[in-house]
């Protein structure tokens, strides 16, 4: 049975992201850092799991997360990742990009850097300035890419003031969210259901390769990379749609889940365990897919402990999967067959999820019902 | 009670989503299942509030500067009366104790709020001789007086031992407050066993005083006193008391054990009067205990309403003994009951909060008459500063089918799109909103684009326009349009000309633009091989005739003098010639034969 810990914060949470593990040690999760959004101040917020020296043996006595400290932020936080241990990026719904620094010593965030016009519809130099929200951010250190509802993609780089890379205009509608494919290609989903790759070694304006579902247009508000095979992607859209695409294999989309009732906001391969994927959504409900095939008999959709929705998961396969040897089960995912089980982890339908993460054995959520849930034992 | 409170915000979530539980909660279930079930969503409220309040007294003692330390203690004793009604509401209302059980209730009720009691106990307990202590008397006193005949008795006890001269007094006493009998709750005798029973225990009590066997030690005697339910003798406990209503339940206990709920309200009236004693007036707290036991709940919540300047308390209180199904439909004037009433100014109070709005919704939700109405009022009034937060409140109004609100919030949204030159977020937002007459502005500024500049900007949107292309004729135009310019590039120009025509011959290319269809057309004539047939030139002339004939009659000045007019007329004659040539050619291959 699994123990999902809430707390009721005050304030409308937006993003939550697990501070990295070393790579290599044996620590779990322990750190997680939240942004809110909708109030009149704002605030990253950097929190604390217990100990796990003081867990009895009915598991996870003292589960309450802890505040540890928080900063205040202009706007609303739109995404937050952590670009190494100490530091978070944040981006805002003013447009710009701030990268926080954790004191360990004295346990304070601070701002260390600032991109302000990182994401405007008319420039600061002209009399009619606006600014555009920053939607989306994506780290891997030392680089910095960023979008926004101007359609801007912007490649920062951590200790520069000025950016290193910016395409102009890249998109005529929102970019919702990007993410890394190989380091020098990025994948960006915007407004109108298209996902783009862009290439940074090459000059010029165009994505190198665009991919887009034929049918109605769907915006799509998430995106992420498959951690082993970088030509898998998974994408959610407005619809509530989860979409598994292989972008070496043309324009369309592999399999075609229907999932949630409303937008999905954010979808994750587990890190480390990418048989296993997790998506939130406007309607209150955040999902496990689990589509491992190790386990033997699989006979029926319910297991003892989860509460399962009845969904109708409908796939489409394509049938161009010309690399069976690199075939994982998410190509061929076809749940009438029983080989995925989706559990839903709330105990309650609440108002919308907003957001989640995952590392390890542990996930956390957090809602608009300005409340944060943690788990630690995913998997048990 | 403050909405800003970022305390108080915990109140208002967690009693969202109690709340939306409750609307919930089966119908079928009737009967005791059910009155279990609303009991237990009652204690839900009332765990939620003590929550708050234990953190509200924390942040209070924590708090630096003594202005927000007394604004935060004034609110835990706002907190407290809340809790405190609620819970005597819970007794009288959904728990509907019956004579026994109701005295019982009644005290667990008071020991809950008189936490002074533990504080006393703790310091006198925390010396080395307790009963040297000199609040040792009071504690005693104060725990007989709640009831708590148990630790009444191991007090006793440490007398005993401290002061072997009472000891015998004290064993005496001690053995009247055990068998003291009390209904407990598994016990199944029945209220006549237990008066009797009383009535028996209550003489013994009696004659021990009557015998002086408390003679010696004024104490003990003032306790035995207590216990025969002497009226005078509690009333000068007043102090320790500290209320009117801990006078009404001492009182009850150890005079009427077995009262009735409705007899209630004589008991409280009287101790009320004596406890005031004439000195001060009732304060708006003891005016609302006393109409619950009334068992006015009209009165009650009118009180509360009127005392508490937040609604939320008088909501979710409402609501609940609403499905209690306690209120009458209590029609106002205007039409709508108590609970729909209360339950739309609380959520028009949410809606006033930048961020509580979204609670505000479910709220509106469950108010059958006026609830949708003041929904649509208020969604729409919903400060937009992002794309998420838009997609959100167009969520909540597109899953309860409020398709105008829809419109006009997509109507904003895509034209701050369109003034920022974001034209695929503003075909987006038209698309969604299932709005022809916006797209068709959209593919206008488009086309204008393109005429000014010669060529198509944010082509990846207007190539992969997709089934959206059917929302509008002029998005249609222009999916067809740029679909003739790729054919064009991909040199399929039979393809290409018959596409060209269509669009003229189908009318859904805009008048404005057929000039320049026209003039696309050149090159097309102009080929070498004879790309357009006669009919389709026929076609063609047709247009350009339907096209010029309506000039000479426009006499709008065009603002751009004669030379316009030059450029217009040289390109007509062009394109006149042109057709004429391709007619003669395309007669000539028609008519030939065939083959070699």
């Amino acid at each position: 049975m699994k123990e999902i810990y809430a707390k009721f914060v005050s304030q409308k949470i937006s993003k939550t992201r697990w501070r990295p593990v070393p790579s290599g040690s044996l620590q779990t999760a322990e750190t997680f850092t939240t942004g809110s959004w909708d109030n009149e101040k704002n605030y990253v917020s950097l929190w604390s799991i217990g100990d796990f020296g003081h867990v009895d043996s009915d598991g996870g006595m003292d589960g309450d997360h802890q505040l540890l400290c928080e900063s205040k932020h202009h706007g609303d936080v739109m995404d937050l990742q952590f670009l190494d241990q100490e530091r978070i990026v944040a981006a805002s719904s003013t447009g710009s990009v701030t990268v926080f620094l954790h004191h360990q010593n004295n346990q304070t965030l601070s701002v260390s850097h600032q991109w302000t016009t990182a994401h405007y519809h008319t420039g600061p130099g002209s009399p009619s300035y606006s600014s555009a929200p920053c939607t989306g951010v994506v780290c891997n250190n030392p680089e910095i890419v960023t979008v926004g509802e101007d359609g801007r993609i912007n490649l920062f780089s951590a200790d520069h003031k000025e950016s290193v890379r910016t395409i102009d205009n890249a998109d005529s509608s929102t970019l919702h969210a990007v993410t890394f494919l190989r380091t020098p290609e990025i994948l960006t989903v915007n407004s109108i259901g298209q996902l783009k790759i862009w290439d940074f070694r090459q000059p010029g304006n165009e994505p190198s390769q665009i991919l887009s579902l034929t049918g109605d247009r769907v915006p799509l508000h998430c995106v992420d990379r498959h951690p082993n095979q970088q030509h898998i992607v998974a994408t959610g859209g407005q619809d509530g749609m989860l979409s598994i695409w292989d972008v070496r294999l043309g324009t369309m989309p592999v399999s075609l889940l229907k999932a949630h009732e409303a937008e999905m906001w954010e979808v994750h391969f587990h890190p480390s365990n990418p048989d296993h994927l997790f998506t939130c959504s406007e309607d209150g409900s955040l999902w496990h897919w689990d589509s491992s095939t190790d386990v033997p008999e699989k006979s029926s959709l319910f297991h003892q402990g989860g509460r399962n929705s009845p969904l109708l998961a409908h796939s489409i396969s394509n049938q161009a999967a010309a690399h069976p040897s690199l075939l994982t089960s998410w190509l061929s995912a076809d749940p009438a067959k029983d080989r995925m089980e989706i559990t839903s982890l709330l105990p309650t339908k609440t108002l919308s999820v907003n957001s989640l993460d995952v590392l390890g054995s542990c996930l956390v959520c957090g809602t608009d019902a300005e409340a944060i849930y943690v788990t630690r034992q995913l998997f048990s | 009670m403050d909405v800003h409170s970022p305390i108080l915000r915990k109140l208002f979530n967690e009693s969202h989503g109690i709340f939306v539980g409750l609307q919930r909660l089966e119908e079928e279930l009737s009967g005791r299942p059910r009155k279990a079930q609303l009991v237990r969503v009652s204690k839900n409220y009332r765990s939620v509030i003590r929550a708050c309040m234990e953190e509200m007294h924390q942040a209070a003692t924590a708090a630096k500067d003594p202005a927000s330390s007394s604004q935060l203690s004034s609110q835990v004793s706002i907190l407290s009366a809340v809790e405190l009604i609620w819970n005597l509401c819970e007794i009288l209302f959904i728990e509907v104790a019956p004579a026994g059980p109701l005295l019982l209730h009644l005290l667990d009720w008071v020991q809950l709020h008189m936490c002074e009691v533990d504080n006393l106990s703790a310091d006198v307990l925390g010396n080395e001789n307790p009963s040297k202590h000199d609040k040792f008397w009071n504690l005693v006193t104060v725990l007989v007086l709640q009831g708590r005949l148990d630790e009444a008795r191991q007090m006793l006890s440490k007398e005993a031992d401290a002061n072997p001269g009472s000891a015998a007094m004290c064993r005496v006493l001690g053995d009247l407050m055990k068998t003291m009998p009390i209904l407990s709750p598994g016990n199944t005798q029945t209220l006549t066993e237990l008066e009797l029973k009383w009535q028996h225990w209550h003489e013994e009590c009696e004659r021990y005083l009557q015998d002086g066997t408390f003679a010696p030690s004024p104490h003990l005697s003032l306790l035995c006193q207590i216990l025969l339910g002497n009226e005078a003798v509690i009333l000068e406990q007043k102090e320790l008391l500290g209320t009117w209503y801990h006078l009404m339940v001492t009182q009850l206990l150890y005079s009427h054990p077995t009262v009735k709920p409705t007899e209630l309200h004589i008991y409280a009236q009287s101790s009320l009067d004596l406890f005031l004693g004439g000195e001060s007036s009732p304060e708006p707290l003891d005016n609302i205990l006393m109409a619950a036991f009334e068992f006015d709940i009209h009165q009650v919540i009118k009180e509360c309403s009127i005392a508490l300047s937040n609604w939320w308390f008088v909501a979710h209180l409402t609501d609940l003994l609403d499905h209690c199904q306690l209120l009458q439909s209590h029609s106002l004037y205007f039409g709508s009951n108590m609970r729909e009433f209360i339950l739309l100014e609380y959520a028009s109070g949410l809606f006033a909060h930048h961020s509580l709005w979204q609670l505000g919704v479910d709220y509106f939700d469950h108010c059958p008459e006026s609830g949708r109405v003041s929904l649509e009022l208020h969604i729409e009034r919903v400060p937009l500063n992002t794309e998420q937060k838009a997609l959100k409140v167009l969520r909540v109004c597109e899953q309860r089918g409020m398709t105008e609100q829809v419109r006009s919030i997509c109507k904003i949204l895509a034209m701050n799109a369109v003034r920022n030159n974001r034209l695929g977020s503003a075909l987006s937002w038209s698309i969604r909103a299932k709005d022809a007459a916006f797209a068709t502005l959209v593919s206008d500024r488009f086309l204008r684009d393109y005429c000014e500049r010669g060529c198509f900007s944010d082509l990846d949107l207007i190539d992969n326009l997709g089934p959206a292309m059917m929302l509008s004729d002029r998005l249609t135009f222009l999916g067809k349009y740029r679909e003739f310019h790729r054919l064009y590039g991909e040199k399929r120009f039979v393809a290409g000309a018959s596409l060209l025509l269509s669009l003229m011959t189908s009318q859904i290319a805009p008048r404005s633009f057929w000039m320049t269809l026209l003039t696309d057309a050149l090159p097309l004539l102009e080929q070498k091989q004879v790309i357009f047939s006669a009919e389709q030139t026929y076609e063609l002339m047709r247009c350009l005739e339907d096209l010029t004939e309506g000039r000479p009659t426009c006499s709008e000045p065009d603002g751009l003098g004669p030379q316009a007019d030059d450029v217009e007329t040289t390109k007509v004659e062009m394109l006149r010639l042109a057709l004429a040539r391709n007619l003669a050619r395309a007669i000539i291959k028609e008519g030939s034969l065939e083959g070699s």
